[in-house]
């Protein structure tokens, strides 16, 4: 914990910017640079930059649940989402889309059971380094 | 208590009791069903589809030898377990015991029915494992701990050579079906892995069955309560190595190394278990090593090969699986109801237990092959067939002769000695044990004995047909009594004889034994545990040296076998054999390229120089930037954005880290520091080689254009990493989250330990 004006601060605007930044670089993936992996890493920064400004204590105040739980609940999603398709007589993981609106025109929201997939690896990611990070600054 | 009404009969143990006693009946009644088809010549094959998309069938084979294996494993079974709930119903661990016996049932019953060579040797090594447990039930003894362990590493051992074994033979033959291979006998014999795989199933066939020299662990075996040393180790398990040959007779037998490799070891466990189990002061132990004598007249006959020979193992088979299995059980009343099973304390039960004393001299007279008991007409055909042998006749009949003597012996000792004579006075208040306990052996001596009246039952039903099966074409057997005065019955008489006179005196031939076994330096026993301590030295010299726990020898050694491998790989595959234009190379660079390398080698340079962790590691984030920078430039934004923040995470991260670590201090002084230099001087040189190597050939694209082209059509994505990551790949990258969540719980979990000190605390204790 730094006892630092400015940081303690910037990190109340960055903690909310990058969390906001992670949310849409892993709705993006898809089609542009970003995903799951890349949103968790991002998301996890700003945690880490809050345990640093406020504390791990305040930080998992913040957080609200136990980091490593985070990464579990990001596995059974994970999970979740590959077991699906099973029910509809494909392969394990085959990707299952929805088209809300209407397609022809492009003006349309697609959902998958691969962007399902893509948020439980941002938890798993998420989760997992904000287990390590806590840990190592708990013991310090 | 007068209750109206039908009254159930009570067992001990409940219904843990009653399930593990009416599963082997209702199964052995399901087997007893084939019996008319098998009879007839027929051997159905039964099965499933198990995987049916990829043609894998989970299929039984009955015929006459996997039939009368599994009556003898369900019927055995069932009076075993029905004993089991008066010998340890009270036991708190009696329904994990069940669970043991009842996987042992199922591994052994899959053993002789599987069809399939590769569900065979699963089956094989589920007993394996239920024996291990089986074996060590009594945890708290450190005896049957090593017991058991050594019963797990001998027939596990020979388990992994049955299956490289099972392996070459599948190879060989190109199928893995029992039905298939056994036609193809002529084929296999002459194939050029004939020998390999011969070695190998005997070397799982005799483990199993305990043949000399791996013998050993079977009189250890009996720590075990005493129903699993009746159940596994003398009526089922051990017949395992005794029915993988008999199986493979038709596909493997008939050649020399077949015949003298099972005829010698065969011979010599049978004369040599004899002679100890006459040895033996613990009733127990004598059954045991009658068992191993057994097992080696088993395996005697069966590479014999003759019509006669293999008929003569099927009868003996039967024979001794009924007699054993009831005075395994009977020693077993005997020791729960007097506490001792020393031959010199036990005098004289007759009286204080009839019904125990009936059974067990029904199942004596039957080891003793005395008529018109079944034992006797085992051992006349032991006779006839080692009478008749075409190649080493005196050598046959010489063991068998031996044995059987020794046989009569051992069953004076187990039986006539305990039961006849006066009654010490300690014993006064000795009662009969209870009904569960003595029906078992009860009904197998009584069956000894109705075999051997009415031959013509076992005959019809089991030996004939296991005989066929075994020998690989039909075989007339005829079962008798008595025909004629031959060789063989001559041979008989003499058996007598020698035996009673033997018996009278065995008392001082156990003593000039055991003298002579204490003189003998070659003792396995303690050769096994020399030959477990000189692996567990092993073991600690090579933790000693590689799992040292000091972290700059593991990335030491890491490096260096990445150096080392890498290099020599390049050097043997010829990789560097190209001509390499720098000047033209280094001509395409732009000016923004230049300043990255600068950027990255002067992060490198002062990485290496510098006296303080903390500016290592933001100097090493440099280059790692740097190398983010170099991604962005050639157009890989993906890889480019991940780069860059992992290598922020790592700086915090190792940064937070080094907060705990004391100060580096003048790390010039380090003796360890050139050799350091050159190792990383050498893993530099070898990642550039390999690098520059891969330019040299020709890039292929065909994934990335497969990719390029699908993606969008089939993936509804256009960024190809992101598709491929969740979509295309998507069960890899489930499978790397979920390293990753294990690499945190695992951080997490030693984190806290030393931060509590709990680790340490323990290790302390």
């Amino acid at each position: 914990m730094m006892n630092s004006i400015i940081l303690n601060a910037a990190t109340r605007l960055l903690v909310a910017l990058l969390l906001l930044f992670s949310v849409y670089m892993l709705l993006r993936g898809h089609n542009l640079p970003g995903g799951g992996f890349i949103g968790g890493l991002i998301g996890s920064t700003g945690f880490i930059l809050y345990a640093i400004a406020q504390g791990p204590t305040a930080c998992r105040k913040a957080l609200n649940f136990e980091p490593q739980n985070i990464a579990m609940v990001g596995l059974g999603i994970a999970l979740a989402a590959g077991v699906y398709p099973v029910f509809f007589n494909d392969a394990f993981f085959t990707g299952q889309w929805w088209f809300i609106g209407d397609r022809s025109t492009g003006d349309y929201i697609p959902i998958s059971s691969v962007l399902v997939f893509d948020i439980g690896v941002y938890l798993v990611v998420f989760g997992a380094i904000l287990t390590l990070v806590l840990a190592l600054e708990d013991e310090v | 208590m007068a209750k109206s009404g039908v009254e159930v009969p009570r067992l001990a143990g409940g219904p843990a009791g009653w399930v593990s006693v009416l599963i082997p009946a209702a199964l052995f009644v399901w087997f007893a069903q084939f019996l008319g088809p098998v009879a007839a010549g027929e051997t159905p094959l039964i099965g499933f589809d198990w995987v049916p998309s990829m043609g894998i069938r989970l299929e039984m084979l009955v015929d006459g030898l996997s039939l009368t294996f599994a009556l003898l494993i369900t019927g055995i079974g069932t009076l075993v377990t029905l004993y089991t709930t008066s010998y340890l119903g009270k036991h708190p661990e009696y329904p994990r015991f069940v669970l043991y016996l009842m996987t042992f049932m199922v591994g052994m019953l899959g053993l002789v029915l599987a069809d399939n060579l590769i569900a065979l040797f699963v089956f094989w090594e589920i007993t394996t494992i239920s024996s291990y447990l089986l074996i060590g039930f009594t945890s708290d003894s450190a005896k049957s701990r090593r017991s058991a362990l050594q019963a797990l590493l001998v027939t596990g051992t020979g388990g992994l050579a049955f299956l490289a074994g099972t392996i070459l033979l599948g190879q060989a033959a190109g199928t893995y079906s029992l039905a298939e291979i056994r036609g193809m006998g002529d084929a296999i014999r002459n194939h050029e892995h004939y020998i390999p795989i011969l070695i190998l199933f005997l070397a799982g066939a005799f483990t199993k069955s305990a043949q000399f020299p791996f013998h050993f662990w079977l009189p250890n075996a009996m720590a075990a309560p005493t129903p699993v040393s009746a159940y596994l180790h003398s009526a089922t398990m051990v017949k395992g190595g005794v029915y993988l040959m008999a199986r493979m007779n038709p596909t493997l037998g008939g050649t020399e190394p077949w015949f003298w490799a099972l005829v010698i070891a065969g011979g010599f466990t049978t004369v040599f278990a004899s002679v100890l189990a006459i040895r033996q002061t613990d009733i127990k132990q004598v059954l045991a090593y009658t068992t191993l004598m057994a097992l080696g007249a088993l395996t005697l006959f069966i590479g014999a090969g003759s019509s006669d020979a293999i008929k003569a193992a099927m009868i003996f088979l039967v024979v001794h699986s009924l007699y054993k299995a009831a005075l395994f059980l009977m020693i077993g009343i005997v020791d729960h109801e007097t506490g001792t099973r020393e031959v010199a304390d036990l005098r004289g039960l007759a009286r204080k237990m009839p019904v125990t004393f009936l059974a067990g001299a029904l199942a004596a007279i039957s080891m003793a092959g005395i008529p018109p008991f079944f034992g006797f007409i085992g051992k006349e055909f032991l006779y006839k067939a080692g009478l008749e042998a075409t190649t080493a006749q005196l050598w046959i009949t010489g063991t068998i002769f031996a044995a059987s003597v020794l046989m009569f012996v051992a069953a004076g000792i187990a039986v006539a000695r305990p039961f006849l004579g006066s009654l010490p006075e300690k014993f006064k208040d000795v009662h009969e044990g209870p009904w569960p306990m003595w029906i078992g052996p009860f009904i197998l001596g009584a069956l000894s004995l109705f075999f051997g009246i009415y031959s013509d039952i076992p005959e019809f039903w089991m030996v004939g047909p296991a005989t066929d099966a075994v020998y690989g074409s039909d075989v007339s057997v005829d079962l008798y009594l008595f025909r004629e005065v031959n060789a063989a019955f001559i041979l008989s008489m003499i058996t007598f004889g020698v035996g009673f006179i033997l018996y009278l005196m065995h008392a001082r031939i156990r003593d000039a034994l055991a003298a002579i076994i204490q003189a003998n330096p070659l003792k396995f026993d303690p050769g096994w545990d020399r030959t477990l301590d000189g692996v567990k030295a092993l073991a600690e010299f090579q933790t000693r040296h590689l799992q040292s726990g000091v972290l700059t020898r593991y990335v030491f050694i890491i490096f260096a076998t990445f150096a080392v491998t890498t290099g020599f790989t390049l050097w043997a595959q010829d990789a560097l054999n190209f001509q390499l234009d720098i000047a033209a190379e280094l001509d395409g660079l732009e000016f923004k390229h230049w300043a990255v390398l600068v950027f990255i080698t002067a992060g490198a340079i002062l990485t290496a120089l510098t006296g303080s962790r903390m500016t290592a590691i933001a100097a090493l984030g440099v280059v790692g930037i740097g190398v983010a920078l170099l991604f962005i430039m050639f157009s890989a934004p993906d890889v480019a954005i991940t780069q860059l923040l992992v290598e922020t995470l790592v700086v915090v991260l190792v940064a937070v880290a080094m907060l705990k670590l004391p100060h580096l201090g003048v790390r010039t002084s380090e003796p360890n520091r050139p050799v350091h230099a050159m190792l990383s001087i050498a893993v530099g040189t070898v990642t550039t080689l390999v690098l520059v190597a891969v330019l040299q050939t020709d890039l292929d694209l065909r994934l990335t254009e497969y990719f390029n082209a699908t993606s969008y059509y089939e993936a509804f994505g256009s960024n190809i990493v992101n598709v491929i990551l969740v979509d295309f790949r998507a069960l890899d990258t489930f499978g790397e989250i979920a390293v990753v969540v294990i690499a945190a719980l695992s951080a997490y979990a030693l984190l806290r330990g030393t931060r509590y000190g709990s680790i340490r605390e323990e290790e302390d204790r």
